[in-house]
């Protein structure tokens, strides 16, 4: 069997018309998961008894069961009450779009909620004891020392969360949102060349993920500038000098 | 249909099936996992080879497998295996479609996603087990399979654990996606009641509290096999 080079492109062609779809659910879904996570985040961290056990029994749950269930719960499992169907939220539940959006959203939340939790936990207690003794207290704290520095920390551990989110979003063409799987789907069901169409797929998703890991790779190191060593035109002028004096012996 | 008889186990109630799709979510996880330990261990030793060949190669398999959405990997299983299976059937003279098992192709298809993880796992395992001890035990005279056996498989095993329970909810959850090939495992089930009773919301809240209670339990499971894994172990972060 030789390289259909046509076909290839065809399907890269039709791939690549759907890619909008997958970026804005991405894009969307992160940003909604990110806010409902920093609202979580504060919860379990409040030292509220019931908050605490509220946040932790969201990241339970949505950790611990699939997405896919959660996808169907939200779009078929909502719509079965005359409530919602007559309520003022139905045009946003009615459009699988939209549904596929809010599921990513709060499975995403869950996950995101630990991530911060444990990048705030691993601030050193010292820097807040320290801003604490300078005078910052409540917002101005938050926002000087436990946002950047927690930001900073989660930044690996998000890393990965966001590349899981990219593959996630494939799922939404389970609810008949048309992104990239779901084309490729289409494609495969009506020519069963399953390989070429699963090598161009793929290709698109790697080089989506590849490009959000480099780029939060960047984030990362320009949050870090303390971390880096030092350039090395001042490591080999420190290690220069002693080699000279020895020379004047 | 009050829910007591819905989700009961009387001559209508969903029950019996709803375990029955549990324990087959449960059957495809283990496949998956044993698939995955096997051909993660190949692909780990593959990435820690000396040679440069070996490394891209581990290396290409788990970008790929980890970097591409679950979905497309079984897609590709299921249509891909049963294309290949048509063309053997008409070579054999049978006529249309043959469709792969699904059960095979989701084990396969969650199983090599599995082995991507797994593989990094055992190499990080790998990679913590003190360089000392592996001189130490040539130095005594064993061979690369005594080694093996005697010093790097007991301790892998031990701090891999963590990293294999993680893989462990992954691939429960992965299995989910099988439902789309027609395989009756616990996703299938809910949406298969959902649609015959109408009674979405009640089928999909039970198929998640099923899920919840298998990675709850195997939470349990890992934990208990971790703390008795490192039995011998001095704890380092124990207060004094």
């Amino acid at each position: 069997m030789g390289l259909d080079l046509p076909f290839l492109f065809d399907t890269l062609r039709q791939l690549l018309a759907a890619l909008p779809v997958t970026l804005a659910l991405f894009v969307l879904s992160i940003s909604f998961g990110a806010v409902l996570a920093l609202g979580l985040t504060a919860m379990r961290l409040s030292g509220i008894g019931i908050l605490d056990r509220l946040a932790r029994a969201y990241v339970f749950v949505f950790r611990g069961s699939p997405l896919l269930i959660q996808m169907f719960f939200v779009y078929y499992g909502l719509a079965q009450f005359p409530a919602v169907r007559h309520g003022p939220l139905w045009p946003v539940l009615r459009d699988p779009f939209a549904c596929a959006v809010i599921a990513l959203a709060l499975c995403t939340a869950g996950y995101a909620t630990e991530i911060f939790r444990g990048a705030i936990l691993a601030i050193p207690h010292q820097q807040v004891e320290a801003a604490r003794a300078a005078g910052m207290s409540g917002w101005l704290l938050l926002r000087r020392m436990i946002l950047p520095i927690g930001l900073r920390q989660a930044l690996p551990a998000y890393s990965t969360e966001l590349i899981l989110m990219v593959k996630s979003t494939s799922l939404a063409s389970v609810i008949t949102v048309i992104e990239v799987s779901g084309v490729a789907q289409h494609i495969i069901a009506q020519t069963y060349r399953t390989m070429e169409v699963f090598l161009c797929a793929a290709m698109i998703y790697l080089v989506v993920n590849f490009t959000i890991a480099r780029l939060v790779a960047l984030l990362e190191h320009a949050l870090t500038p303390h971390l880096r060593g030092q350039p090395l035109s001042v490591i080999a002028a420190a290690a220069a000098v002693p080699v000279e004096r020895a020379a004047l012996h | 249909m009050d829910a007591l008889a819905q989700f009961g186990f009387g001559a209508n109630g969903w029950g019996k099936l709803l375990l029955a799709g549990a324990s087959v979510t449960l059957a495809v996880t283990l496949a998956s996992l044993a698939i995955g330990a096997l051909l993660g261990s190949v692909v780990a030793a593959a990435k820690l080879s000396t040679r440069l060949s070996l490394r891209v190669a581990g290396d290409l398999y788990t970008t790929v497998f980890r970097g591409v959405p679950e979905l497309l990997v079984i897609y590709l299983f299921y249509f891909g295996g049963s294309s290949v299976l048509t063309s053997l059937g008409r070579l054999f003279g049978a006529e249309g479609f043959l469709g792969i098992p699904t059960f095979l192709a989701g084990a396969l298809a969650v199983g090599i996603i599995s082995a991507a993880y797994q593989a990094e796992v055992f190499r990080g395992a790998f990679q913590a087990i003190p360089r000392g001890q592996i001189e130490a035990a040539r130095a005594v005279g064993m061979g690369p399979f005594l080694l093996f056996r005697r010093v790097i498989v007991p301790q892998v095993f031990r701090l891999a654990l963590p990293g294999l329970g993680n893989v462990w909810q992954l691939s429960l959850k992965d299995s989910a996606l099988i439902s789309v090939t027609g395989l009756a495992e616990l996703m299938r089930t809910a949406q298969v009641g959902a649609g015959s009773t109408h009674d979405y919301f009640g089928f999909y809240i039970a198929g998640a509290v099923l899920y919840l209670a298998m990675t709850a339990v195997s939470n349990r499971v890992f934990d208990a096999a971790e703390t008795r894994a490192g039995r011998g172990l001095r704890r380092t972060a124990t207060p004094a």
